[in-house]
């Protein structure tokens, strides 16, 4: 679908499945990024001339339109870094000031370390307790499984919607409520469920969400997080200074600016915030349902073409998103992917950032394909023939 | 050495290394050796006496490059003065970093003379290096 539209794809004999990491960018996004870069150049907040008024009016306009893209209030859209940032001010921000010693928070084995080292080390600070909840068979995550290790002293469930080395689609909605029915906090790691699936703040009863631009055709360097308005008022900003006070003083007294505004402290990714504005306008064109179920058919494609090799070990069968973990047999996989680069075949090779799954899957690397929209069965079929002759693997990688 | 050779000892290597299992002894020196730019993962450790490398072992997950360049060591290094090894590291070093070096000391390990070609595994073929140049650094230390 819609290759047309990707520089990338045009410019460059590759095949790109390396989708979980960061995506490609169409471009209209390039063009809007060059369009502040060339056209109207400027700081947002203070500017009374032309160039300013143009960029403050496309950066506001971006939290209208996550607002619409996800159902929640613009006001409680902040712009960060990256999904990273956003879960760490989920953490340090309001979590440390308002867990105690020995208050629960349930994560799980196949998060990110992005949702269990800020994890880790709140614990050090305040000796929260981490408990992890046990994965099913097929390494995915239930509602049941997280029934079983809430305590009275569970205040928090983190989770990523999507885990983004299995590609299981967490219940955020059923998990959403009974957190909500609980009186427990529901953080959710949007990473790698917000540029592929439709996803709903309000009713899924979030209270914090996190996510990031690069993986839904967007710029790098830019991110959102989405949380509760009543909530955000209880937040601590991570950084202070220019664009997010009011005013201070020599006796140290300060204001700090409204929500969200006094979580922007510095000049902010502005470029990539308007880039971001494109993104999301792109992918609504396109039709977040058309995306998943699109996906879905070149997974199920991938996994019935690939019975047909019987050196391929598939860890993640029952997911039902475009990520597809699997190993040639005896073969590292870090070798896997430069033998598949050879073919000009982009995946990644190794732990994907969630260390502690080798607990669960008894291997500590794999080879991650994960398909986007604009990826086609005829590179699949390309994939397959790779695989197919890998037998001769070490002739290529050697 | 032309390229089939190179690969056969390279293969050979990756496929049966040498000393590949760690054994429970005090009296060896250990590290960690990985890389932050891939996801070689391999821990080492060596036994000298009388300023004589008398055994190195090494276990863990790497490609083929680091676990070859693992096992050729090995045997390179066995019986070698840590004089004599030390003059290896830093020859071997420097033809990976493509600079002059004495490729008579190098033996097995002129294997990887065209590493170079291939950026992104310079890494994996200097990570057993850097594990025993980390051990004799932390000995002449103490």
């Amino acid at each position: 679908m819609n290759r047309d539209d990707f520089p990338m794809l045009n410019n460059n004999n590759i095949i790109y499945f390396d989708n979980g990491a960061t995506t490609l960018k169409p471009k209209c996004v390039i063009d809007a990024v060059n369009n502040y870069y060339t056209n109207h150049t400027s700081n947002i907040h203070r500017g009374d001339y032309d160039a300013a008024i143009d960029t403050n009016k496309k950066y506001d306009e971006v939290r209208h339109l996550v607002s619409d893209f996800i159902n929640c209030d613009p006001n409680s859209v902040i712009y960060t870094s990256g999904a990273t940032m956003s879960l760490n001010m989920v953490v340090f921000g309001y979590m440390k000031k308002h867990l105690k010693t020995g208050d629960e928070v349930l994560l799980n084995k196949a998060e990110h370390a992005s949702n269990i080292l800020p994890w880790i080390h709140l614990q050090e600070e305040i000796g929260i307790v981490i408990k992890y909840v046990p994965l099913n068979d097929d390494y995915s995550l239930t509602l049941d499984n997280i029934k079983k290790m809430v305590t009275p002293k569970t205040r928090v469930i983190s989770l990523a919607h999507i885990s983004n080395v299995i590609g299981d689609i967490r219940d955020i909605e059923s998990i959403g409520k009974f957190a909500h029915d609980n009186n427990i906090l529901f953080n959710v790691d949007g990473a790698q469920s917000v540029p592929h699936i439709k996803i709903d703040f309000k009713n899924s009863n979030i209270d914090f969400l996190s996510f990031s631009s690069h993986k839904m055709c967007g710029p790098t360097g830019v991110g959102i997080l989405v949380g509760k308005y009543e909530l955000l008022e209880k937040m601590d900003p991570i950084f202070y200074g220019g664009g997010m006070n009011n005013f201070f003083e020599e006796d140290s007294s300060y204001e700090l600016k409204s929500i969200p505004t006094r979580f922007e402290a510095g000049t902010p990714p502005i470029a990539e915030v308007i880039g971001l504005g494109e993104a999301i306008k792109y992918l609504k064109n396109i039709g977040m349902d058309n995306i998943h179920n699109y996906e879905l058919k070149l997974r199920n494609y991938f996994l019935e073409k690939v019975k047909d090799i019987d050196n391929i070990i598939i860890y993640n069968k029952n997911a039902n998103s475009g990520i597809i973990i699997f190993n040639i047999e005896g073969v590292f996989a870090q070798d896997t992917s430069l033998y598949l680069n050879h073919y000009k075949i982009a995946v990644r090779a190794g732990n994907h950032c969630s260390k502690m799954l080798k607990d669960e899957i008894n291997i500590r690397n794999t080879v991650r394909v994960s398909f986007y929209f604009y990826n086609t069965y005829e590179e699949i079929d390309k994939l397959i023939e790779a695989l197919k002759m890998s037998k001769d693997i070490f002739k290529v990688v050697l | 050495m032309n390229n089939e050779l190179k690969r056969e000892i390279i293969f050979d290597n990756y496929k049966t290394p040498m000393n590949k299992g760690l054994i429970s002894d005090d009296t060896y020196l250990k590290t960690n050796s990985n890389s932050e730019s891939c996801i070689d993962n391999l821990d080492f450790m060596m036994k000298i006496e009388n300023g004589i490398i008398k055994d190195i072992r090494f276990d863990g997950e790497a490609c083929a490059i680091s676990t070859s360049a693992a096992s050729i060591m090995i045997k390179t290094f066995i019986g070698k003065s840590v004089k004599e090894v030390k003059k290896i590291l830093e020859n071997y070093k420097n033809m990976i970093d493509e600079k002059e070096y004495d490729k008579t000391c190098l033996g097995e390990l002129n294997v990887y003379d065209d590493i170079c070609k291939q950026p992104n595994r310079k890494n994996c073929a200097l990570l057993p290096m850097q594990a025993v140049n980390k051990m004799l650094n932390e000995m002449d230390r103490s």
